[in-house]
């Protein structure tokens, strides 16, 4: 198992560099910079605000200080007589940059702020989707062929098919406007989380529901369930002990990058129900051409998906004997 | 190796797996719960006694580096220049500043600051606070975008753009004419007479900031000073409010602030200042009573909107228009962009897409200014019963004009042409409006580029356009503001145009102290601008707030520019009677908020008196 994890850790370095690489250079391609505006700067201003983000430099030079671990500024090198400014920096050092359109921010006071509030919201919207989705999956799966599968695949259907902000908007008619019972935006006590964590978690509960009611389906009719039953079990102590462990492999091979999605946050969910999350970084950064803080995310996404891939791939060996880590 | 999953066998034959898969899931769920209920919760506060929507999140609170509007609504709040604007006339009033004279020659303006005027900290706000926070303004190192609006100070362009090769100005500050004569007596000399400059000391990027508060972060954090001054614990103001709490995204909490020297006229203790950006969230939140004050509407709801007495636009400082990229042919030919112009169906344009009473317009500077006239191109089309008759001959004129040009039946072909704008619904309906018009009246084959935000500027940057849609907004009432942008090489001119009589009126202005000879300059150089036609003027604009009845002191201007000093809530009394003197065919709507009003201390018994900015004044109307 350590050597599983110290190749896991090997070869996420590599992932991280090339992501941190190539998106760096991607993002420096792209048309326009961060101070274009509306109102052309003078350009000797231009000139003044590039030199303080060091934006005259090479771009070879650029990404060797987001890199790190130097800081290349020539006055922070103390060693040579610069002022008392750090010697180190970059992310090699944890330090994702200034954010150049916050400007009152680094990147890591953006992310630290906002990531708690996406992982609130996503652990909420996950929590709800795995219940629902599972109990939804399983009973469809032990009642085939019934209304009740039937409705319940149907419910999974147009949950799939439908955006989630247009399940957001239908939410916020109902509960906000016509009930009265919860806010129609904002953040900041218990009653703002039902309306966004249904919204975000509804289509993962309709995906997690079709692959437990797949998986249960394919379980169910195998040799060892018959097995089970055979020697006198209660149907309900066949289906906890012996079926809902084969059964949800597939829900768990999806939950990694699900959790990773639903952990970032959502764009459109945020947006809607003006929370202040990561999500709307994602884009928004791309398109303010925030350099620093595109990458930030960027790099948060990346360790994000490759940690829980990781905490699934371990946890396959927990649910299913057949898989070993030497395999995975 | 092999003795791995050897040993996870037996992790899980002896139970601790079964048990680690039923302890895992649900720890994990009611840790889920738990930390979703400790986060929303443990940042809970006591709803602000006015809230508004701000739109996207303020680049900063530091006044020396922004150019935004949201960022100006905050930036009055927090601090204060040394004038300030009355809120319905935009006149300059006293702000830390009692009294100034400005010379008989307009070069020297010495202004008299306020005794008493502290900052948060208990500091008293002197004239040498301005010169630290004007030098840090001008200085390179600060990288100040509004630079430029203290570059009528003698020697003040020369320090931010003559550098050394360190990038540190080559001039010593004392040659730059700012000058503090005592603690309360700043002198500035200007290099030319600018009329507007007392305006732009009302304006936020000549707000002073605190030296010591800067000094002591630049000492604690060496590394992170530039952050760490601007925390709502550390930051040091002098206005009305100071800020208690901001998260990104989220809001801004703002408080009285105790050291204001007028703060009796101040009657919110707080204020939460949202960034919310999704139009329809913005109309949500205040549909539902948690916003009182927000500044955008989604355009498809405008017509039931304008049915309501809270929403009522008014002209705004702006103008739509097209920029023609001049070096290009056919573009480059006048006739041709004359006959562009006049062949726009502009009423169309306000009456079916904008909606919200822009008017049609065939100039630069905007509708609205007080005292100064438009100079249009000519054009026959008139707003009103006649628009399309007056339409139908602009048209006449466009088609003889092209002909002239050499295009038409006999002549050459007019190549196809590209209408270029940044992707938004409202742009590409303008666009196809436009486009229509020169395909049917003057058979010119047109194509739509539609580009994302920054890729489009750069287009226009580049000249790599035909023609491309444009804005400009005021940031001072004066002609100025509009007509300085099309000089030769202007970096914001865009269209690879210059006229020598222009740019010679437009320096002959900067020097004209006799107020009407220098509007007659900017006559002079707008006819020039609109017979020259280097953009094509669409229509002016119109502001696009909604605001709870409720509130007082709130009068529109044509800067859409308002002032939390001023605002309190009105009672049902003094509602009713204001409702009383409006048109009764607005729909009445909900005023939420206290029965009895909240009025600042100083407040008189009944109503506010004449003079008092904040008696209630109707809003700017549209003809």
């Amino acid at each position: 198992m350590l050597q599983f994890l110290f190749r896991r850790l090997l070869w996420f370095a590599i992932t991280l560099f090339s992501v941190v690489t190539i998106s760096f250079f991607l993002m420096r391609a792209v048309r326009g910079g961060p101070f274009d505006n509306e109102r052309a700067l003078h350009p000797a201003i231009e000139a003044n605000l590039e030199a303080r983000y060091h934006l005259d430099w090479p771009v070879w030079k650029q990404y060797l200080q987001y890199v790190g671990p130097f800081n290349l500024d020539h006055e922070g090198l103390v060693l040579f007589g610069g002022d008392n400014s750090n010697v180190f920096g970059g992310v090699l050092t944890g330090d994702l940059g200034p954010s150049f359109k916050l400007r009152d921010y680094t990147v890591n006071d953006i992310i630290g702020q906002s990531l708690p509030i996406s992982i609130a919201l996503g652990s909420v919207a996950m929590a709800i989707a795995l219940t629902l989705g599972l109990t939804a999956g399983i009973v469809s799966a032990l009642r085939r062929g019934t209304a009740l599968d039937l409705g319940m695949r149907l419910f999974a259907t147009v949950g799939i098919a439908l955006p989630n902000f247009v399940i957001a908007a239908f939410l916020i008619i109902i509960f906000a406007f016509q009930l009265e019972l919860l806010p129609v935006a904002g953040w900041g006590s218990p009653r703002y989380l039902p309306l966004p964590a249904l919204a975000l978690g509804a289509p993962f509960a309709a995906y997690i529901a079709r692959l437990t009611r797949t998986g249960m389906l394919e379980v169910l009719s195998a040799d060892y369930i018959r097995t089970a039953r055979a020697k006198g079990l209660p149907e309900w102590l066949v289906l906890l002990r012996h079926a809902i462990k084969g059964g949800i492999l597939p829900v768990v091979s999806y939950l990694g990058p699900a959790t990773a999605g639903i952990l970032t946050g959502s764009l459109v969910i945020e947006r809607m129900f003006a929370i202040p999350g990561t999500g709307s970084h994602f884009v928004g950064s791309a398109l303010n051409r925030d350099y620093t803080l595109a990458m930030g995310v960027t790099i948060l996404y990346t360790v994000l998906v490759y940690g829980l891939n990781t905490l699934v791939d371990l946890a396959y060996t927990l649910l299913d004997p057949r898989i070993e880590l030497e395999n995975s | 190796m092999a003795s791995q999953p050897a040993s996870i066998h037996r992790m899980r034959t002896s139970g601790q797996a079964a048990w680690i898969r039923t302890v895992v899931p649900i720890s994990l769920l009611a840790g889920a719960i738990a930390l979703g209920t400790r986060i929303t919760t443990t940042t809970r506060l006591e709803p602000a006694d006015f809230t508004f929507i701000n739109g996207t999140e303020v680049q900063t609170l530091d006044p020396a580096t922004v150019t935004g509007v949201p960022e100006g609504r905050v930036l009055r709040a927090i601090f204060e220049g040394l004038t300030v604007k009355d809120p319905a006339t935009l006149e300059p009033m006293p702000g830390m500043a009692e009294t100034w004279e400005i010379s008989e020659d307009g070069l020297t303006y010495t202004f008299h600051l306020r005794h008493g005027a502290r900052w948060t900290n208990g500091d008293e706000v002197t004239a040498q606070d301005f010169l630290y926070s004007w030098e840090r303004f001008l200085n390179p190192s600060t990288a100040a975008e509004y630079a430029y609006q203290l570059w009528y100070v003698k020697g003040a362009k020369a320090y931010s753009t003559e550098l050394d090769d360190q990038g540190h100005p080559l001039q010593p500050f004392d040659t730059v004419g700012i000058r503090a004569l005592d603690d309360h007596t700043l002198e500035v000399v200007l290099d030319q007479p600018t009329p507007f400059f007392i305006q732009l000391t009302g304006f936020y990027p000549l707000f002073p900031v605190n030296r010591r508060c800067i000094e002591e972060a630049q000492e604690l954090y060496p590394d992170t000073w530039q952050f760490e001054w601007l925390r709502p614990e550390n930051i040091v103001t002098n206005g009305p409010y100071r800020v208690v709490q901001r998260r990104v995204n989220d809001r801004i909490r703002l408080r009285k602030s105790d050291s204001y020297w007028d703060r009796d006229s101040v009657a919110f203790e707080t204020i939460d200042v949202l960034a919310v950006e999704q139009y329809l969230t913005n109309l949500n939140l205040y549909l539902q009573g948690d916003a009182d004050w927000i500044n955008f509407i989604p355009n498809q709801l405008i017509e039931r909107l304008l049915q309501r007495e809270d929403f009522n636009p008014t002209p705004y400082f702006g103008t739509y228009f097209y920029r023609v990229n001049t070096t290009r042919a056919p573009m480059d030919d006048p006739r041709v962009r004359r006959a562009l112009a006049l062949c726009m169906d502009r009423n169309a344009i306000t009456k079916y897409v904008t909606k919200s009473g822009q008017m049609p317009w065939f100039s630069l500077v905007p509708y609205g200014m007080a005292g100064y006239t438009p100079q249009p191109l000519p054009h026959a089309a008139q707003v009103g019963e006649n628009w399309e008759s007056g339409l139908q001959k602009d048209i006449e004129t466009a088609k003889a004009l092209l002909v002239e040009a050499g295009y038409g039946p006999d002549g050459k072909t007019f190549p196809t042409i590209e209408i270029h704008y940044n992707t938004s619904e409202t742009h590409r309906d303008v666009a196809e409006l436009v486009a229509d018009g020169w395909k049917r009246h003057l058979g010119i084959n047109v194509k739509f580029l539609n580009q994302e935000w920054k890729v489009y500027l750069d287009t226009q940057n580049t000249l790599s356009y035909d023609v491309s849609r444009a804005a400009w907004i005021g940031d001072y009432l004066d002609p100025n503001t509009f007509l300085d942008m099309f000089v030769t090489g202007g970096e914001n001119n865009k269209t690879g145009w210059g006229n020598a009589r222009y740019d010679e009126m437009i320096e002959l202005a900067k020097r004209e102290t006799d107020p009407e000879q220098r509007f007659e300059y900017f006559y002079e150089a707008e006819r020039v601008l609109t017979d020259e036609l280097p953009i094509l003027p669409i229509y002016s604009y119109t502001t696009q707030s909604i605001i709870n009845p409720r509130v007082g002191g709130f009068p529109g201007n044509l800067l859409d520019e308002q002032f939390p000093k001023w605002w309190y809530f009105r009672s049902d009394e003094e509602l009713a009677a204001a409702r009383a003197s409006q048109p009764p065919e607005w729909e009445l709507v909900d005023a939420p908020g206290p029965a009895d009003g909240l009025y600042p201390p100083n407040a008189p018994a009944g109503v506010f008196p004449v003079g008092d900015p904040r008696r209630s004044l109707s809003p700017l109307q549209l003809d």
